[in-house]
């Protein structure tokens, strides 16, 4: 991969072209999201009251299993909740600007550009019968002011000549050379550097990048976070990492995000979170994770499944699983502040 | 405050006991509306058929040259008794549509379940055996299938002649290669499942293993299709009457009383337009039953 | 694609086709009959006219050999005389083929103008009202007898309405050269607007009563690939991207929704030459298809038998296309 040279004069500082924006407090505010799907089953009620902040600059955790509402959550913010989905409920706020409101055309303005979204297997993600070059290209075209100040003619090339560049940036080699190649024609690491590069093609302020490593080998994982990191101390980018690795959460995050059953159960500095778990899921899921530092101490996994989310009844939807169980447990749980940043939604977090 | 569920700790599916794959695609195809209706009305024309001396209000062989090309009875010069009119001898449509309904579907059904019966024997010879079976059967399948459908029909027609023995054959001739492909297909798929190795360790011989372990789980499908081609094959059938190489006067089934209504179109348009009608309701009820079926019972939408 | 993988395919062709002229000549070697005493009609014929004629048609030769004879024959187009028109079989087929041609491409045109926009929109608006409606329709297309479906035209645009003229080609085409055969191209080629407009016309209801079925098929086809690309991950990637929608549809999606329908359109086409015969037959169109029909009950092997030939051997290669073309579109399937 090739290291970062100096700044290249194409690159714009990052704000430019955006709207002017607050410079003070979190750069995405969701407050009490809630998302429903339905089904022949019922009502799924994906995600509910979700509360998280991301702030400038910061790369932000979220881990929960499959199922935990993770994914819908970002796909909420990002407005890609198609029917039989809605969003019922809830705020979503970028710089101020509530992004529930918004028109669908100024939303679509807002993707790829202030906010990118990557996937969990780019050969998915990839289409599979259009070139690279169109799939960077269009991006570009569709954001770049740059280019789009261009006249008509010239804007094909120039858009052609960032995606080269894009492309050198997350250390594809021969560029120029391979626009013209399709998806399958690359290995998967490679092509999660391309989808990398379709993301933050437009200088995006927020990535959501959704499960970036799961679908990777070690060595591969390692050199793709290294990617998002570089290019977010450089710009200043803020990055939401989900995933249900625990370990890359604790080796990137600055703070972390835990879900469970839809619902935000802790949150707080990554650091305090991995020291001082206030949450039996969380405690729970650092249990089961075999440590390094002493192989012998014993994996303890949590015992149970997930609850079902249509119509889950109004209780702590860890009750089932949790090994400190009470009668008060089996009404709405609200969410417990403890400062700085910390929260749990669990009556006995204080502890 | 809600009280606690106490099998939350279960799994989220509990089965009812004995309830097998097959009772509930069958629930699944009852819950929908159109195709129970879809089916009652394929039973209908079965019943007609059946019953057709005792449902037709007249002998539909009976001509009475007073009443040629008579209207239908809401029109002018039609009688009641004559609900939809008669043809250009005087015979009552009605009669002879529920007359023709016998040639329809007899003769449709009794191709659809001769070629499902050897295509499905075929198949899984083709499908388990492999080996030179396999090729043979695989090349002759390849080979009839590159005729069209009603090219072939007409070519042999044309050899045998008309008549309602020779449309069998021929249409059954091209028929079986259908569900013998589809059979073939799903057994290759099985024979490494392993139930199906356990058999074979037993010792238990081929045509057991064919029979008892895989003919059951090909069923399904086979039945499927075979809906959907009992309507292909009415309206081919339909077809070639209807070009005079079907069955031959004065058996009439709908697609010859249509061509008999050609001739008439401008003067006594309900001859062919009944007759057709009667085709078109039969198919459409056969295609939304299949279709039901289909949801019903088509293993990747089982949950 | 590779040179030798197109050739192997391509070699996989013959015994299919070996095998198709084999059953095509079987079909007619089996007929009851004496073809010399089909071919005289009411002639009377010496013993030894009768003698030289079954030597000239190749009938005192052993099986095997007619069958090498047929073969031969067929290649260089030689298909012998026709009973009924008396003259060479190649010749009669020459001259009514540009009539089917043109109706079966023209038929094809119409079931996919139709079916693509309608299946497409069934599917981004599914479960509205349109999609319902669309997919009744072509329920109904799909139960329709094509031939019960050409009368009710003629009864209602042509009897009833008087709109469209119910038999023939069309009205005020002689005279017109020959150029590609296709009178909707040759018309115009000869600047002639009135000879056009008829065509027109007259191609009208026959091309709908062959194509609307096909496009019930076709539809449901679109439809169905469609639902299923829309619930990509690459859909949802290009809508992350802030693309516009009209984009994302017509860029990203149709082009992968498309591949299974131009795949089962090239397969359909093989039923629409079957379907061509009753629609000439029903619209009184001067095609092949009508001629093979009429000569069923003229008994006229030899024409019978050229045109099941031609018929099949079109469907084989078309399947091949069809199979070509999946490759080239779809680039992951590249050999």
């Amino acid at each position: 991969m090739m290291p970062p040279t100096a700044m290249p004069q194409t690159l714009a500082p990052p704000d430019a072209g955006h709207d002017e924006p607050l410079l003070e407090g979190p750069l995405l505010s969701v407050r009490g999201l809630s998302t429903c799907f339905a089904t022949a089953d019922g009502v799924l009620r994906a995600i509910e009251a979700i509360d998280l902040d991301v702030m400038r600059g910061e790369c932000l955790g979220v881990v929960g299993e499959s199922g935990s509402g993770k994914s819908v959550t970002f796909a909420s913010v990002m407005g890609l909740i198609k029917p039989p989905g809605k969003i019922t409920a809830g705020s979503v706020r970028l710089d101020g600007v509530e992004l529930t409101q918004l028109s669908a055309v100024a939303l679509r303005r807002l993707r790829g550009r202030q906010i990118a979204m990557t996937l969990q297997d780019a050969l998915t993600a990839l289409n599979p019968v259009l070139t690279i070059e169109t799939q960077l290209c269009e991006v570009i075209r569709a954001h770049d002011d740059d280019v789009a100040r261009l006249p008509r003619p010239q804007r094909a090339r120039a858009a052609r000549g960032r995606a080269v560049e894009m492309m050198a940036l997350v250390g594809i080699p021969s560029p120029r050379q391979r626009l013209g190649d399709y998806p399958h024609q690359f290995s998967g690491g490679m092509r999660q550097r391309i989808m990398m590069a379709i993301a933050l093609a437009c200088r995006p302020r927020l990535l959501i990048a959704d499960e970036p490593t799961t679908a990777l080998d070690v060595t591969v994982q390692a050199q793709v976070l290294e990617l998002i990191a570089e290019q977010r101390a450089r710009w200043g980018m803020s990055v939401v990492l989900i995933t249900h690795d625990l370990a890359v959460v604790a080796e990137r995050c600055d703070r972390i995000v835990v879900m469970y059953a839809g619902q935000v159960v802790e949150t707080g500095r990554t650091a305090d979170v991995i020291a001082d778990p206030r949450h039996p899921y969380t405690r729970g899921l650092l249990a089961s994770i075999p440590r390094a530092d002493d192989p012998s101490l014993p994996i303890r996994p949590i015992q149970g499944t997930v609850p079902s989310l249509i119509d889950p009844p109004a209780q702590c939807r860890f009750y089932a699983r949790c090994e400190r169980r009470e009668a008060a447990c089996l009404a709405a749980i609200p969410v417990m502040s403890f400062g700085d940043g910390r929260s749990a939604r669990c009556l006995f977090a204080e502890a | 405050m809600s009280a606690p569920i106490a099998n939350l700790d279960l799994p989220m599916e509990s089965p009812a006991p004995r309830d097998t794959p097959f009772r509930r695609s069958l629930r699944v195809f009852l819950r929908n509306r159109f195709a129970v209706g879809a089916a009652v009305v394929v039973l209908a024309f079965v019943l007609i058929a059946v019953f057709a001396p005792w449902l037709a209000p007249h002998d539909p062989y009976d001509t009475d040259l007073l009443r040629r090309l008579q209207p239908p009875a809401w029109l002018e010069g039609g009688e009641w008794s004559y609900v939809l009119g008669c043809d250009a001898l005087g015979r009552d449509l009605l009669s002879r549509i529920v007359f023709g309904s016998r040639v329809s579907i007899f003769l449709g059904a009794s191709v659809i379940v001769f070629a499902t019966g050897i295509g499905i024997v075929a198949g899984l010879l083709a499908g388990y055996l492999r080996g030179w079976v396999d090729a043979v059967i695989s090349r002759l399948v390849d080979i009839l299938l590159a005729f069209p459908y009603l090219l072939f029909a007409i070519g042999l027609m044309a050899m045998m002649g008309p008549g309602l023995l020779n449309i069998f054959l021929a249409l059954a001739f091209k028929e079986w290669v259908i569900p013998c492909r589809l059979v073939r297909g799903e057994t290759l798929a099985l024979r490494e499942v392993e139930y199906v190795e356990a058999a074979r360790a037993v010792g238990a011989p081929s045509w057991y293993i064919m029979g008892r372990e895989i003919l059951p789980n090909i069923l399904s499908p086979v039945i499927v299709v075979s809906t959907i081609r009992l309507a292909h094959v009415i309206i081919l059938e339909a077809s070639l009457s209807f070009l005079g190489i079907g069955v031959q006067p004065p058996t009439a089934s709908w697609g010859s009383l249509v061509a008999d209504g050609r001739s008439f179109i401008v003067d006594a348009w309900w001859i062919s337009t009944f007759s057709g009608l009667a085709i078109l309701v039969l198919v459409l009820a056969i295609n939304v039953t299949s279709q039901g079926l289909r949801d019903a019972f088509d293993p990747r939408l089982q949950a | 694609m590779s040179f030798s993988a197109f050739a192997g395919r391509l070699l996989h062709l013959v015994p299919v086709l070996l095998g198709v002229s084999l059953i095509t000549f079987l079909m007619l070697a089996a007929t009851p009959g004496d073809p010399v005493d089909i071919m005289l009609g009411d002639q009377q014929a010496s013993e030894a006219q009768r003698l030289t004629l079954r030597h000239d048609m190749g009938l005192d030769l052993p099986l095997p050999q007619r069958f090498g004879r047929f073969l031969k024959n067929a290649v260089t187009g030689d298909f012998g005389t026709s009973y009924f028109h008396r003259r060479p079989v190649a010749q009669v087929i020459a001259e009514r083929l540009p009539a089917t041609i043109e109706l079966t491409l023209v038929a094809l045109i119409v079931a996919l103008a139709v079916a693509i926009p309608l299946g497409v929109l069934a599917a981004v608006e599914k479960d509205s009202w349109l999609d319902r409606a669309a997919t009744v329709t072509s329920l109904f297309g799909v139960s329709l007898p094509g031939f019960w479906f050409g009368l009710l035209l003629i009864l209602f645009f042509g009897v009833t309405l008087h709109l469209l003229p119910v038999s023939g080609r069309s009205d005020g085409a002689i005279g017109i050269p020959t150029v590609t055969g296709l009178l909707l191209i040759d018309t115009l080629l000869a600047g002639n607007p009135q000879a056009f407009r008829s065509t027109v016309a007259h191609l009208a209801m026959p091309a709908l009563t062959l194509g609307l079925p096909m496009a019930a098929v076709l539809m449901r086809v679109t439809r169905a690939s469609m639902l299923e690309v829309l619930r990509q991950d690459y859909v949802t990637f290009a809508e992350a991207k802030g693309l516009t929608p009209m984009r994302v549809l017509f860029r990203h999606a149709l082009k992968n929704a498309l591949i299974p329908t131009v795949t089962v359109a090239a397969l359909e086409v093989g039923s629409l030459l079957g379907g061509s015969m009753i629609v000439e037959t029903v619209f009184g169109w001067p095609g092949l298809g009508r001629v093979v029909v009429d000569s069923i009950s003229t008994r006229d092997f030899p024409l019978i038998q050229a045109a099941i030939l031609l018929y099949a051997v079109t469907y084989v290669l078309l399947n091949f296309v069809a199979d070509l073309l999946y490759t080239v579109v779809n680039p992951r399937v590249r050999l």
